[in-house]
């Protein structure tokens, strides 16, 4: 499983025509077919995608500006809209769902000349991390296939560790990104909240969802952010982008104040995560980091605030799937059971789960227990970031308490599987970038996942610390 | 019946605002000539990863209603999920402002018998409207238009202050103009463009009764008459031993009477929460003041105008009142230009009650350009050449031709209405008429003053009503002598 080489090395060789976007374009193609059984890609594009790499070639011989990322194949988890692509989120409740109109996200990759070649696995309606709970299946983890991906952007994970594209997009509403990067040994970056368009990706948590790239380079994954951050007229929330852009990264390591988590290292972590985590600190530290342990004790309510908010919006954001206009639609003999009875034959345990505790909180009556409540301790766990943010640029720990677990071990206990995102919540629920950086394996040769966290709108920064670790310390 | 109870009264207007979009999509916002669901897009069909986009066009608007009813809008307010479903509802949510609505406070005053009425609001919200379903009589099926999904409201909640059928029609009445005044609406009430819910309690003591809610009302006359009815309901049932029960009720035009749609403990919960996708609207004083200096003259302004020019409520209420109605017309504008002019304002204002405003509510007027036709007319009225009778039938005339060119004077002459003036054919007619009219002209030489009113009347008739009354008047007398 080779990875592919810095993408502005594709592109330059699609500029210089050394390459071609067709032949790029159609080795992505021969990877998706050859790594099939790992159930990453649920969509293939070919045609499509041909008929771009063709247009893409012709403008350079035309000598027309290609673009940014002219000729890069690329694949988008499936709660992606893409214009006349069968758009799923991973459920039969879009299943054959044709879009009329595509993300934002995708226009913008698709006017710097990316393409895109396929749509990746993702728990249904990004609920879950390990896309177990997919209607098209489970994605096997590239490095044991007894073991799950992780989740939900499991399949863009999984596919960029086989190497089938440069890079892949992903959702992260409560580690998304980051922990199937971590246990698919790539980097998996969360931006900024509103950094970059909501518009056009189905939604699972509204103030918590951000979008963002996994791949295997700092530089791969700040170009791909430079592309697709930024105000969006579609996206009220939507953020300015550093006006420096993403490229020509600051890589230093010496004299970065870098915080650890207290909270973050506690004894559920695996034995050799807490290894591996204190060994990358030493380097850091080697190369002139200031290290420091920090306390943030709201974060350890950090979990069950999360598991408040995201299904009360969850249950929101799930209202327009009703059988009435498009997706999973059933017969039924009057109004009130066609919609009992979509909604039933359309969504899965996982959401159905979720609907329940979100119009739970947030029926009259409890509304101000829960739903409120976990509002307050959002406030405060912001506000503790805050406070930690005074005394370092960085916030470091690992991304999960344990590495890619056995398929199916954990599918029904759903406790134990929201146990896997305490540690990458908080930045959800803070609204601050963070990634997952690989740091080497475990005694199984699993992949481990370093997680650092910025302030908000410190994206650039953040990405040059990356770069900086990737390039002075050997973390593989 | 009883008449110890006395009702209680509050009211929820909501107004349609007249932006050129919906409140958060761009999709045209007149559904008025538009086929079904042809204003529809991936926003108003609620389609996966569509995020409401907040319409600034709504934002003032909602400020000049806040200037409207006397208040100054919130500097910070925010939008909030309201769950149901139905299918008419794309996104199985409405996104209103339940929290931090934009208006809290403000008050409509109006003059009812004299007096003058003040009823408080108690806030107003931005909303998204609903699309429409029709439930065809006998079919298997319902029909589902978006066109109307997403439209603007802004909903206007009264405090129970009125206490009568007839304060509650006119209360909506003044908001009615408040609101077309203000500009914020186009205030058509046959469109639903205003569609008002009462809440009626009576109760014999300070403590409030248990309400009913009579929904989705579009007149002044349905506010009216369901008021009316439900105070004569609720005291029917209270004097038989029975409880109001707390319901939803709508009116039957046919039947006139309300109907019982849904008690109380089959409402929905909503599971109101904020909405994620859209930030607070925040505004400055500025932004109100700048808002507030662009505000177009309220119903107040042009009553103290009008009460100015010596024209009271009697003439100035009908005609601040159609002004809303047809703004096309322009009536208070010509006032004005009568005004400037110095003509006569009574006689305008009379001509515009009685003969215009009556053919504009029929759709019968064709002519676009007033002003010159009233003043021609004015004018041929001050040099003698034409009776007041006559200048009714040629105003109604020019108004529902559909020749714009229509000249007064021209019309008149070509229609034999303009009033004979000229002695020296006055003097013809006249002397015949006293040729023919031997008995009458006996008498009044004999001293029947009263007959010379029968005889100026023949020379009327004789002259087909063209000649000049008062020139006759003087011609007999010294005929006469």
């Amino acid at each position: 499983m080779p990875y592919w080489e810095p993408i502005l090395d594709i592109v330059a060789n699609v500029k210089s025509s050394k390459t071609s976007a067709l032949e790029l374009v159609q080795k992505a193609l021969s990877n998706i077919e050859k790594y099939k059984e790992y159930n990453s890609v649920i969509t293939t594009l070919e045609s499509s995608a041909l008929g771009r790499a063709e247009q893409i070639d012709k403008d350079i011989e035309e000598h027309k500006d290609p673009g940014l990322l002219a000729g890069v194949p690329f694949l988008a988890k499936d709660n992606f809209l893409v214009l006349g692509a069968e758009t799923t989120a991973g459920s039969n409740m879009l299943r054959g769902f044709i879009p009329p109109y595509q993300a934002t996200a995708i226009n913008k990759l698709e006017a710097a000349g990316a393409i895109c070649v396929g749509k990746t696995n993702l728990d249904a309606f990004a609920h879950g991390g390990s896309t177990e709970n997919s209607d098209f299946g489970v994605t096997l983890n590239p490095i044991d296939k007894t073991r799950v991906s992780g989740g939900s952007s499991g399949g863009s994970a999984a596919a960029v560790a086989l190497g089938i594209v440069p890079f892949a997009l992903g959702t992260d509403t409560g580690g998304s990104i980051r922990q199937p990067s971590a246990f698919c040994g790539v980097v998996g970056y969360k931006p900024t909240y509103g950094l970059v368009s909501r518009s056009g990706v189905v939604a699972m948590g509204s103030s918590l969802d951000s979008i963002g790239p996994i791949g295997t380079r700092s530089d791969d994954l700040a170009l791909v952010l430079d592309v697709i951050s930024g105000r969006d007229e579609l996206d009220a929330t939507t953020i300015e982008k550093n006006p420096l852009g993403y490229l020509g990264l600051n890589s230093v390591i010496k004299g970065q104040r870098i915080g650890v988590v207290k909270e973050f290292l506690g004894n559920g972590v695996a034995p050799d995560i807490r290894k591996a985590v204190d060994s990358v600190l030493d380097l850091l530290k080697d190369k002139g980091a200031q290290i420091d342990e920090v306390s943030l004790p709201s974060t350890s309510l950090a979990l069950v605030c999360y598991y408040i908010i995201c299904p009360a919006e969850v249950s929101s954001n799930l209202s327009r799937y009703d059988g009435q206009r498009y997706g999973y639609s059933s017969n039924a003999d009057d109004l009130e059971h066609s919609y009992l009875n979509s909604r039933a034959g359309g969504f899965g345990k996982e959401a159905k789960r979720r609907i329940m505790i979100g119009n739970f909180v947030l029926s009259s009556g409890y509304y101000d227990a829960y739903y409120k409540k976990a509002q307050t301790v959002r406030t405060k766990i912001i506000n503790e970031f805050n406070q930690a943010f005074m005394n370092f640029d960085f916030l470091v720990g690992p991304v999960t308490p344990i590495t890619a677990f056995k398929i199916g071990s954990k599918i029904d206990d759903p406790v134990s599987m929201y146990l896997a995102d305490e540690m990458t919540v908080s930045a959800n629920l803070v609204g601050i970038p963070s990634v997952s950086v690989p740091i080497g394996v475990d005694t199984d040769k699993l992949p481990i996942g370093f997680q650092i966290m910025a302030p908000q709108n410190k994206d650039r920064e953040l990405l040059g610390m990356v770069k900086a670790m990737q390039e002075e310390i050997d973390v593989s | 019946m009883n008449s110890d109870y006395i009702p209680t009264i509050g009211i929820e207007c909501h107004v349609q605002l007249k932006t050129q979009t919906k409140l958060f999509s761009g999709s045209n916002n007149d559904a008025r000539l538009a086929e079904p669901n042809t204003l529809v897009n991936h926003i108003d069909f609620g389609l996966p990863g569509s995020l409401p986009v907040f319409n600034r066009q709504a934002l003032n608007l909602a400020v000049q209603a806040a200037l409207a009813l006397k208040t100054r809008p919130q500097l910070s307010s925010t939008f909030d999920r309201k769950h149901y479903f139905y299918p008419d509802l794309p996104m199985g949510y409405q996104i209103t402002q339940y929290d931090q609505p934009i208006i809290i406070g403000g008050k409509v005053e109006f003059l009812l018998n004299g007096n003058i009425k003040t009823v408080k609001i108690t806030r107003a919200h931005l909303e998204s409207d609903a699309g429409k379903s029709t439930h065809p009589e006998g079919q298997n099926y319902s029909l589902v238009d978006l066109n109307r999904a997403g439209t603007p409201l802004l909903e206007i909640v009264s405090e129970p202050d009125m206490h009568s059928p007839e304060e509650a029609k006119a209360y909506v009445k003044e908001l009615y103009l408040l609101m077309r005044y203000a500009g914020v609406s186009e205030c058509d009430l046959f469109q639903g463009n205003m569609r008002f819910d009462v809440n009626v309690s009576v109760s014999k003591t300070d403590e409030l009764g248990t309400r009913s809610e009579t929904k989705n009302l579009n007149s002044f006359r349905s506010v009216e008459k369901a008021v009316a009815y439900e105070i004569k309901r609720q005291i029917e049932v209270l004097e038989s031993g029975n409880k109001i029960i707390q319901e939803t009720r709508g009116w039957n035009d046919a039947k006139q009477k309300t109907i019982s749609q849904r008690k109380k403990e089959d409402a929905n919960d909503y599971r109101y929460m904020p909405d994620p996708d859209l930030p607070p609207l925040l505004i400055d004083d500025d932004f109100i003041d700048k808002i507030e200096k662009e505000m177009p003259p309220t119903p107040d302004y042009w009553r103290n105008l009008l009460k100015s020019l010596g024209l009271g409520p009697e003439i100035s209420e009908p005609l601040i009142e159609a002004n809303a109605d047809y703004p096309e017309a322009g009536y208070l504008d010509l006032l004005i230009s009568f005004s400037e002019q110095n003509r006569d304002l009574k006689m305008l204002a009379n001509w515009i009650i009685n003969t215009d405003i009556p053919l504009q509510k029929n759709g019968l007027v064709k002519i676009q350009e007033r002003l010159v036709l009233y003043s021609e007319t004015n004018q041929l009225i001050l040099d003698g050449k034409l009776s007041s009778t006559n200048a009714k039938q040629l105003l109604a005339d020019i108004l529902v031709s559909t020749d714009q060119h229509n000249n007064a004077q021209e019309y008149a002459e070509k229609n034999s209405l303009l009033q004979q003036s000229d002695i020296s054919m006055l003097s013809t007619t006249v002397e015949k008429v006293i040729a023919n009219n031997e008995k009458a002209v006996n008498e009044y030489r004999s001293g029947e003053i009263k007959v010379l009113g029968f005889l100026i009347g023949q020379v009327m008739a004789e002259s087909k009503g063209t000649a000049n009354p008062s020139m006759v008047k003087d011609l007999l007398v010294n005929k006469l002598k």
